[in-house]
């Protein structure tokens, strides 16, 4: 026991010790960004169906135009766990991209219309051309995105973070840049084909501010009105729950399976405690009235 | 030891392969009747648990392997193909991923155990050493795995870490070309170190054989530091007492670890491994693993590169140097009351230089990483050296069985404390 005590009693000396250092900079400054609510979030979160949905046509209708997602296929959108599209919708939204094939048999390259079967298409042919096309940025592929960024939690929140599961580092950091332009401070002049963003790092960005109130139209409910606010904050959270999705395509079933298994372990420890227990009751000095 | 073989054969079978191949006598010696000190607390479940992970992590890795793509256009994409197409490949996956970082929790939780309680002290140096050559592989081992995935932590990672064998003068350039098969970390990097991070795994099984038969042979430490006097009185049969033990330690070590593989598999791994491998684009803070950090700390410490993989290399080739450096006569620092101090400060230096090893080479992060760099040493080569000499070790008890039964009943204890009184004080 005495252990245990000096083990923790040393532990706080150093949290303390370091908490009063201070703080590593962030590469170059840029806002913290705020936690934001997802449905994914914690132990039991699973994606919302709808928001997966309109995050593909956001990402459809938008991104798409310069971000390649070359890991994820069109049959990924009806699997389970995912946005769940139907397979007659899957090849609809497949359909509508056209492919580069080939060669057929005369050895020509051809194009024909998207299948279930086909990555999503990349918006340029080569690195090169997508700089080109883009004053000399390069938009990454976004397929693994929402892991592939975080930013620093620090002392003592990163701790914490391990009771209360939160890994949402990538999309709460998605979501606020894509929210986050504002005009530069006084003082600043930026050069053409950078823009101001309050939560990139070193607030300088490539990517221009690209999600505007009423932009893009979302399926009407049964009252005629829209499924979900047409805002550009609303675009922005269900592009980055598709992207999380797109990033973790089994989330879901991990952490179900997580829960099965924790549950076992847990009574299997139970069992293996009280067995163990009885077991070491039979030594002579543990059974009563030896002594 | 184990002394005289305790086994006999029961069955016809049995008997037949006795007089061949005694192989049912040695798992019956060394697993069944093996005795084992009744005082042994949870912190020596440790290596039943290491036993464990070790081969979780070559079940993982030999999976993995059968889908992985060890070449530099197409090992982060089958990477991620393993995450997304392959059956249960995400569990696969983060099992092994996670598994390296619970292998070193654990192997750190046994080592920091071996230094409390001095399971390195005569009669187990040799047993001692082979667990430090265990734990160079598995530091290599680890390390060549964070590069397959050839994500921008793995490429930058391997470049600085191999480019710190150029400080070695005259041969460095050399060696160093010779470790990347070229002029930089490329293609030819990645396949060989593909091919020797399959093979170091049993490599480290082959020394963890080496490492349990020298434990079968001088036996267990335990918390009193003690050596077994009456086998009868101080010691339990392995099985059931340890085998129970261990696998209740093990279960709930197993506990905290699919935690971690099913709720927060990315916590221990950095965002940019995620961002494939780009030879032109240096990420802003190049960090190895969480394990590696305090040895990072130490290296960046000194401000001269060779000085700085030297220190580097000392910081863990020390260790095998502790049984003769700890002059203490006592064993376990429960009885060592200013070694016990040293210890914990020793411990909390170790998580200061991890913390330390995480900041950028600035100030003030330098002088502290030089000046808890300079504790780290000192522990080795100034408090334990010296303490054996001068300091007064607290009354131990007689023996193991005394330990145990003295702190059973309040009772019992003061007539077994009495018999201790009459045993000799051991001074360091």
């Amino acid at each position: 026991m005495n252990l245990f005590r000096t083990t923790l009693a040393a532990c706080a000396a150093i949290l303390i010790g370091s908490a009063t250092l201070p703080a590593a900079h962030a590469a170059g400054g840029g806002t913290k960004p705020p936690g934001y609510a997802w449905s994914f979030d914690g132990p039991f979160g699973t994606f919302d169906r709808a928001q997966l949905q309109r995050g593909y046509k956001v990402y459809r209708e938008v991104c798409s135009a310069c971000h390649a997602m070359g890991l994820v296929r069109f049959r990924n959108l009806s699997q389970k766990g995912g946005p769940e599209f139907s397979e007659a919708q899957v090849r609809a939204l497949a359909a509508d991209f056209k492919i580069m094939d080939g060669p057929n048999d005369q050895g020509e390259m051809f194009e024909r219309p998207g299948r279930p079967s086909d990555a999503f298409p990349k918006p340029f042919p080569n690195e090169q051309a997508a700089r080109a096309a883009n004053g000399g940025a390069y938009p990454p592929d976004m397929s693994v995105l929402a892991k592939a960024r975080n930013y620093e939690r620090g002392f003592p929140l990163f701790l914490f973070d391990i009771l209360t599961q939160y890994q949402e580092g990538g999309p709460d950091y998605i979501k606020a840049v894509m929210t986050g332009y504002e005009d530069p401070p006084a003082g600043t002049t930026l050069q053409p084909g950078q823009n101001w963003n309050k939560y990139m790092p070193g607030n300088i960005i490539a990517m221009p501010n690209v999600l505007n109130d009423g932009q893009i139209e979302y399926p009407k409910g049964p009252d005629g009105k829209p499924s979900a606010p047409e805002t550009a904050k609303q675009y922005a959270a269900d592009v980055t729950a598709f992207l999380m999705w797109a990033a973790e395509p089994h989330m879901e079933q991990r952490k179900r399976i997580g829960f099965q298994v924790i549950v076992f372990l847990v009574l299997f420890a139970g069992l293996l405690y009280f067995t163990k227990k009885r077991i070491w009751s039979r030594l002579p000095e543990h059974a009563p009235g030896t002594h | 030891m184990s002394g005289p073989s305790t086994y006999v054969p029961k069955w016809g079978i049995a008997k037949w392969m006795d007089a061949r191949l005694p192989l049912p006598r040695m798992v019956y010696d060394s697993f069944i009747a093996y005795p084992v000190p009744r005082n042994l607390n949870y912190f020596w479940t440790f290596g039943g648990i290491l036993m464990l992970m070790l081969v979780s992590q070559i079940i993982t890795g030999v999976v993995l392997a059968m889908h992985y793509t060890p070449h530099s256009t197409m090992a982060f994409n089958s990477v991620e193909s393993i995450m997304r197409d392959v059956e249960y490949g995400w569990l696969m996956r983060y099992m092994h991923a996670n598994g390296a970082s619970f292998f070193f929790i654990a192997v750190y939780i046994h080592i920091f155990r071996g230094l409390y309680y001095g399971s390195y002290k005569a009669p187990r140096e040799v047993l001692w050493i082979l667990g430090c050559i265990i734990f160079l592989l598995m530091m290599a081992t680890a390390f060549m795995g964070y590069v397959l995935p050839w994500g921008q932590m793995s490429f930058w990672g391997a470049t600085v870490i191999t480019n710190l064998f150029s400080a070695i003068p005259v041969v460095g350039e050399t060696i160093v070309t010779f470790l990347w098969g070229g002029y930089s970390v490329d293609n030819p990097t990645l396949t060989r170190f593909f091919s020797l991070h399959f093979l170091l795994p049993f490599m480290i099984f082959g020394v963890v054989i080496l490492h349990v038969w020298a434990l079968h042979v001088t036996g267990q430490n335990n918390p009193t530091g003690i050596e077994v006097k009456a086998v009868q009185k101080d010691t339990v049969p392995f099985t059931p007492y340890a085998t129970i033990k261990d696998a209740f330690a093990m279960i709930c070590f197993f506990l905290v670890f699919s935690y971690f593989i099913f709720y927060m598999p990315n916590y221990l791994g950095h965002a940019d491994n995620y961002v494939q491998a780009n030879p032109a684009v240096t990420p802003p803070h190049i960090v190895p693993e969480w394990y590696f950090l305090p040895f990072y700390a130490i290296l960046r410490a000194v401000p001269d590169k060779l000085g700085g993989v030297l220190l580097m290399g000392a910081a863990v080739v020390i260790l095998a140097f502790l049984p003769w450096l700890d002059t203490s006569k006592v064993k376990s620092m429960s009885y060592r009351p200013l070694a016990r101090q040293c210890f914990w400060a020793f411990a909390v230096t170790c998580i200061v230089l991890g913390w330390l090893g995480s900041r950028p080479a600035e100030q003030p992060y330098v002088l502290l990483s030089q000046i808890f760099s300079a504790l780290y040493f000192a522990y080795f080569l100034i408090a334990l050296p010296l303490l054996g000499l001068f300091e007064t070790p607290n009354k131990l008890p007689g023996s193991i069985a005394e330990s145990v039964l003295g702190k059973m009943k309040g009772g019992s204890a003061a007539a077994v404390g009495a018999a201790a009184a009459s045993e000799p004080n051991t001074k360091g």
